[in-house]
């Protein structure tokens, strides 16, 4: 809340201030809402006047929780819930500028069934039930021939829960994310393999209570993860002492005290170096090593030679530097927070580098320490009591053998290179919800392949994006506004409990997906699955087995639940729920299963010359590939630019604004780009925001704006532990606009 | 090196403002002429020229009127809420010069107006009666005539002065932010005036005589060019930007081709020839003066516009 | 009688445009147009960069330019905080106050008028904050009284370094940044 106080500079009745949100709660809000509105229903829209109705966002995937606002039956705004752990009442950008989604004029509008060639983008529109009965007979001719599980579904966020359900009833296991192999997964595992558990998300990480703060890529400020960046701005008012490490001078490193320019590529040596230090200056936890740790001298000796005068060619980092950073670190521990990123898919390396994080963290004792990363609690509220599924007859397909032995979530790619390949087993069917493969996977070329072996593709989405323009059916979805979703319970500083429900209508009969998932059981003879009416039934009955009510939850938005200690200084306890019970130095399980125990640095290969390593990340306005037609967040940022380094460019007589095109190792090449001529990158590489570049026709406004990193990410390097795909292995030269063909 | 990135990016005014186009330049160029035509057919007047057919006294207020209701016309077409138009004459603003402005226009038609009584030519005799007894009452009465004449000379300065004025008010666009603007448009209205008038009289007297008069003012507009140009130049960082503008920038080609060559110093050489009766008067001079005129505003109206404080 | 201006702390900011995404739609902004906005100044060479992010908008000049060229009077100074204000309804759309503000804070409105930041009176006049400084998730805005030397505002402006922008141009805008 603002210290700014009302009554100093105005005399304002007590009445006019009830309309408020900021400060009456979402309590005080919902109680306004109801008097704004029609005397008993507030939820009925076409009232006159303004009704605040509390809900949770899905411009990202960190879900907070938030008011809209309805002014005479038209949205008009929203805001963040004063109530909610995850947004403290503020929303990011891209979260105050969701209402665009609703208005999009490219959405997605009926259900479409395609009449040419797959991604010719040409369909019919027809009825929810055509729809629905064209693919219950694909997939019980899938079932007939190759068995249940030859279906495979992606799905992004909550919103995938009812239809995962349906399919998990029609009798596969293989469901993947975007998320894991090409988001967080490494980071996972590499935590896993140390402390014995995950990051998690909403990551666990006590920023705002951080004196030392280091930043690996992670660049908060442009990736808008709410909480996290609000704690971060906390951190930076409070005088954090902040380290940097990204080859591009990013708004995170604007705000620090060390900014190390490092070479791409080459983050391992430096984090083996920084602990090399801390254990050679014996300034490390000692007393939280020796309590907690595993295998340390083991670790120590393996690092023993990995000095900052050893680390310096391979980073550009003075070791003068590496040790003043780390004795910077040490001097706040435990409250340094070498934070974990989020992203964590770049090398294919990336699990052992994460596991450096780690133990970097375990040297400072950061792990269950204030400042350092917390233990999250969540409310008891129990699932649904549905049926037991069917069982699979065939394992998932993502990660036949165990490939990757450290995967502990489903491998997306995998389910790709199976549908190529048809092994351990053929996949016919393809349902993805809300995932836009096509930019979300590397390898575009390998994801259209995998499409073309497919029977039947099944895309639920709210605008024509690129993956839509595959599908054989297109079922257009109601947007986070306009519908119920599932309870989000989600593990954070609080536990705590959300509701999203629908604020307005979806204008053109576009439908929810709980409401698709049990037509489509239904229609495959499922019916048993859905013993529930409607959502609303279903969410009273999880929420009664709880101890709260929808009635409540609607009007609130989120209840919050008795706060746990979440670290040792509040009372919480250290456990490590790896095989030692310790925390990790030196890994058994790695050493059983042939890998280094210990990380161990390698190079990564250079790219031709004149080329430049093509890096990419976020803008603060957009999410991904999904923002770019909402009308309010192009209106902030339309089209995308690379990133070049000023000199780099004056040598290339390129200025800021000029288009060109980028061409990568493989010969693809980009559409045509601006040209941000600027003094914060490195020489040796460029940079852009990934999402934009759109293919997909029916996008008319984003249509063609910027180029697309991901049609450059043609190679990757999988990581051999998890199977996570290291996207920024990619190299690309410059060539003027004119030379597109 | 300094990057500058700005998120905004507003119609009209992003990356440069451009929130006026012809209709502007027009105006303050038809309002300069008119308030030349003022200036110098109130001299005829108070000389007492009207007592002779004296063209400038028969038809100049007339053909005035018509120049000036243009000039209206322009501004009103470059307003965005043209339908509140009405909402300048319910109030005087103080320190708006264009609320200034608007008032001295009302003024300005009842002076031509008078004006254009005092000699009512023959063809208009007895088509208005009322006129022609009001025409009749003031040449009863000389004195009020030569104070029609001083409110048309005075109000033709003011008139001139104001357009300049109304630029070198915002101090936000550097190039205007000259207290030499006003001196440099009325001086350029009168050469304009002066320049129509040769164009159009068919007296010989007037012809000789104005074009002489034109010299002066063309010349005299070439100082005031030097003073408008130094006083900028050791002004302020942004104010030598802005001329610069003028002078090596952008607007350069526009404004010594267009503005002092062909419009102040070819017309000047051909008049100083045609006045020494080493040629024949002809219309190029003149033409290239109005024109001269009008390039200006556009170049002063456009180039401020691009200039600013950043 | 209260002076209402903005001290922001550049420090904390990070550019994320959350400002100008709330003024568009708590103010129904039209697409294509913008009463806030981000300019990012970068100084030095790479990497030793400098970066001031700073969320710009009307500065409700003590001095205001575009009020006193307003030939209608639609641009004034309103009563509550001396926050500058068009009234839609006299506004001709002469574009005079647009030419005449060096920050190039206002616009001409789809509809026809001049149109800028308000400081979200009509928030203000609820108790509320400018929705630009309530949602930013950084917390780096902060509004209120000027002449109020307990204010929020005032006691920042008090104990941090701080600057205009273009002070030169002399309209004495209200609108501080942190450093
Ligand atoms: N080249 C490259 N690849 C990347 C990344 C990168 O930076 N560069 N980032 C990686 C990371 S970190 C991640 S997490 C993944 C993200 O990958 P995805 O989650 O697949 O992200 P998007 O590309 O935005 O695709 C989301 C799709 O969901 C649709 N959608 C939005 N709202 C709704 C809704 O309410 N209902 C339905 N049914 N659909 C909706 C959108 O229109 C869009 O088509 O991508 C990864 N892949
Ligand atoms: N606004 C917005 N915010 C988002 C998202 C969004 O779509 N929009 N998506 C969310 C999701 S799902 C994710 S996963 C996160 C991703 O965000 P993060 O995990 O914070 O970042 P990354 O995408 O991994 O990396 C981008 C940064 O890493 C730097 N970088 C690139 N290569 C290297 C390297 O070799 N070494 C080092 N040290 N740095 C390098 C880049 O310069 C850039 O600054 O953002 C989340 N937040
Ligand atoms: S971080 Fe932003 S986009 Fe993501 S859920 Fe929160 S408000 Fe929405
Ligand atoms: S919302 Fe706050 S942090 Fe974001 S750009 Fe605006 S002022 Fe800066
Ligand atoms: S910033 Fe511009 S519009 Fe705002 S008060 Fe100052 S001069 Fe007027
Ligand atoms: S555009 Fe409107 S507000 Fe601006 S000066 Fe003209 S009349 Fe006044
Ligand atoms: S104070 Fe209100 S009108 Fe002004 S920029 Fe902020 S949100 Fe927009
Ligand atoms: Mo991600």
């Amino acid at each position: 809340m603002s210290t700014y106080s009302r009554r100093k500079f105005l005399k304002i009745s007590a009445a006019t201030v009830t309309v408020a949100s900021g400060a009456a709660g979402a309590a005080g809000a919902a109680a306004s809402a109801k008097a704004a509105a029609a005397p008993d229903k507030p939820s009925k829209r076409a009232a006159q006047g303004v009704q605040r109705i509390p809900t949770y966002c899905d411009i990202c995937f960190w879900k907070c929780g938030a008011i809209a606002s309805v002014r005479d039956g038209v949205l008009w705004k929203i805001e963040g819930n004063p109530e909610d752990p995850l947004s403290r009442g503020r929303l990011c950008p891209r979260g105050t500028g969701g209402i665009g989604a609703h208005f999009d004029p490219d959405r997605l509008k009926r259900p479409l069934i395609r009449k040419q060639e797959r991604g010719q983008e040409v369909w019919a529109e027809v009825s929810w039930d055509e729809a629905f009965a064209y693919i219950a007979t694909k997939m019980h001719a899938i079932k007939e021939t190759y068995g249940p599980e030859s279906v495979a579904m992606f799905a992004h966020g909550i919103g995938g829960n009812f239809l995962k359900h349906t399919l998990k009833a029609f009798g596969t296991p293989n469901f993947a994310a975007p998320s894991f192999a090409q988001c967080r997964g490494p980071r996972d595992v590499g935590f896993r393999l140390t402390f014995g558990e995950d990051v998690g998300s909403p990551e666990r990480t006590d920023i705002k209570n951080a004196q030392c703060l280091v930043l690996i890529g992670s660049h908060l400020g442009e990736n808008m993860h709410n909480s996290q960046v609000q704690e971060f701005a906390e951190a930076v008012g409070n005088g954090a002492s902040i380290i940097v490490v990204d080859p591009r001078f990013s708004v995170a490193a604007s705000k620090a005290r060390h900014y190390l320019p490092i070479k791409p590529g080459t983050d391992l040596a430096l984090l083996l170096a920084w602990m090399h230090v801390l254990v050679e200056e014996g300034l490390y936890d000692k007393e939280y090593v020796a309590a907690h740790g595993f295998g340390f001298d083991q670790f120590a000796a393996r690092i023993a030679s990995c000095t900052p005068e050893w680390a310096y060619p391979e980073t550009g980092i003075d070791p003068a530097v590496i040790r003043e950073t780390a004795r910077e670190m040490a001097r706040h521990r435990p409250a340094t927070l070498v934070h974990p990123g989020r992203h964590a898919t770049w090398y294919g390396d990336d699990t052992q580098r994460s596991r450096a994080v780690a133990l970097l963290n375990a040297l400072l004792g950061s792990w269950g320490h204030k400042g350092g990363f917390y233990a999250p609690s969540s409310m008891d509220v129990p699932g649904y009591p549905y049926p037991a599924y069917p069982k699979p007859a065939k394992p998932k397909l993502d990660n036949p053998g165990m490939r990757y032995p450290f995967a502990h979530e489903a491998i997306s790619t995998g389910i790709r290179e199976a549908t190529i390949t048809g092994a351990p087993y053929p996949i016919k069917a393809w349902f993805t919800y809300a995932t836009n493969l096509i930019q979300a996977l590397p390898n575009e070329d390998e994801t259209i392949k995998a499409i073309k072996n497919l029977d039947l593709l099944v895309v639920v989405d709210v605008i024509p994006n690129e993956i839509a323009g595959w599908a054989d059916v297109v079922l257009p979805e109601a947007v986070y506004l306009e519908r119920f979703d599932d309870l989000n319970v989600e593990l954070f500083r609080e536990p705590f409990v959300a509701l999203r429900q629908p604020v307005v209508d979806a204008p053109h009969g576009q439908k929810p997906n709980w409401w698709m998932a049990k037509k489509l059981a239904e229609t495959l003879g499922l019916a048993q699955y859905y013993p529930w009416k409607d959502i609303e039934e279903y969410l009273d009955h999880r929420l009664t087995a709880a101890g709260m009510s929808l009635a409540d939850l609607k009007t609130r938005g989120i209840v919050r639940g008795a706060p746990q200690p979440t670290v040792v200084e509040e009372g919480a306890s250290l456990a490590f729920e790896t095989p030692s019970g310790k925390i990790e130095f030196y890994s058994l399980q790695l050493e059983k299963a042939g890998f280094d125990p210990v990380p161990v640095y390698t190079r990564h290969a250079e790219g031709p010359p004149a080329s430049f390593r093509l890096l990419f990340g976020r803008s603060p306005v957009h999410s991904f590939s999904r923002t770019q037609s909402n009308r309010i967040l192009s209106d902030m940022m339309d089209e995308n630019e690379v990133w070049l380094n000023a000199d780099m460019a004056r040598r290339m007589d390129l200025k800021s604004g000029d288009y060109v095109c980028l061409r990568n190792q493989d010969g693809v090449v980009s559409n045509r780009v601006r040209v941000k001529a600027t003094e914060r990158i490195r020489p040796d590489c460029v940079y852009m925001v990934h999402g934009f570049g759109h293919t997909a026709r029916g996008l008319k406004h984003a249509f063609g704006k910027g180029a697309s990193d991901s049609q450059l990410v043609t190679r990757y390097a999988t990581d051999p532990l998890m199977g996570g795909t290291g996207m920024n292995v990619n190299f690309v030269t410059i060539e003027p606009e004119a030379a597109r063909g | 090196m300094q990057e500058l990135t700005i998120t905004r990016h507003n119609a009209l005014i992003d990356p440069l403002l451009s929130i006026w186009s012809w209709q502007i330049p027009v105006y303050l160029f038809l309002g300069g002429l008119v308030a030349g035509i003022m200036i110098i057919s109130g001299y005829f007047v108070l000389q007492g020229q009207y007592k002779k057919n004296v063209f400038s006294c028969f038809y100049l207020p007339h053909i005035a009127l018509v120049l000036l209701s243009g000039g209206m016309g322009a501004l009103f077409l470059d307003l965005e809420h043209k339908l509140y138009f009405w909402r300048l004459f319910t109030t005087f603003q103080v320190t708006a010069p264009m609320s200034w402005g608007s008032w001295l226009l009302m003024i300005v038609y009842p002076a031509l107006w008078v004006n254009t009584l005092i000699r009512i030519p023959e063809r208009y005799q007895g088509k208005v009666p009322i006129f022609d007894r009001w025409s009749a009452a003031l040449n009863a009465r000389p004195v009020l005539i030569k104070n029609i004449g001083i409110a048309n000379m005075l109000l033709g300065t003011l008139l001139g002065m104001y357009t300049g004025v109304l630029l070198s008010s915002f101090g936000a666009r550097p190039l205007w932010n000259s207290a030499m603007l006003w001196m440099l448009f009325l001086v350029s209205g009168l050469s304009a005036a002066a320049a129509f008038v040769h164009l159009i009289t068919t007296d010989e007297y007037e012809r000789e005589l104005l074009a002489k008069a034109d010299n002066a003012f063309l010349t005299l507009e070439l100082f005031v060019f030097g003073g408008f140009i130094t006083g900028l130049l050791t002004n302020s960082r942004v104010h030598k930007d802005a001329v610069h503008l003028l002078l090596d920038g952008p607007f350069a080609p526009y404004f010594w081709v267009l503005v002092i060559g062909m419009g102040v110093l070819l017309p000047l050489a051909i008049q100083l020839l045609a006045v020494n009766h080493k040629i024949k008067h002809t219309a190029l001079a003149p033409l290239l003066v109005l024109a001269g005129g009008l390039a200006l505003r556009f170049v002063i109206v456009f180039a401020g516009q691009f200039s600013r404080w950043s | 009688m209260a002076r209402f201006g903005m001290a922001i702390d550049t420090v904390r900011c990070v550019g994320c445009m959350d400002c100008v995404v709330a003024c568009k739609t708590e103010n129904s902004v039209p697409e294509g147009f913008n009463r806030d906005w981000i300019t990012t100044e970068v100084t030095g060479t790479f990497p030793t960069t400098h970066l001031e992010i700073r969320s710009e908008r009307c500065n409700h000049c003590d001095d205001p330019p575009c009020v006193s060229c307003c030939p209608t009077g639609a641009s004034h100074v309103h009563d509550l905080g001396a926050v500058v204000l068009v009234d839609a309804d006299k506004c001709i759309g002469c574009k005079g106050c647009v030419a005449s503000c060096p920050y190039g804070a206002r616009f001409i409105h789809p509809d026809g008028y001049a149109d800028k930041c308000t400081f979200c009176i009509h928030r203000v006049e609820q108790g509320l904050l400018p929705a630009c400084v309530a949602v930013c998730p950084t917390h780096c805005m902060h509004f209120g009284d000027l002449d109020d030397p307990n204010s929020d505002v005032s006691t920042l402006l008090a104990s941090r370094r701080h600057h205009v922008l273009l002070p030169d141009a002399g309209t004495k805008p209200r609108i501080y940044y942190l450093t």
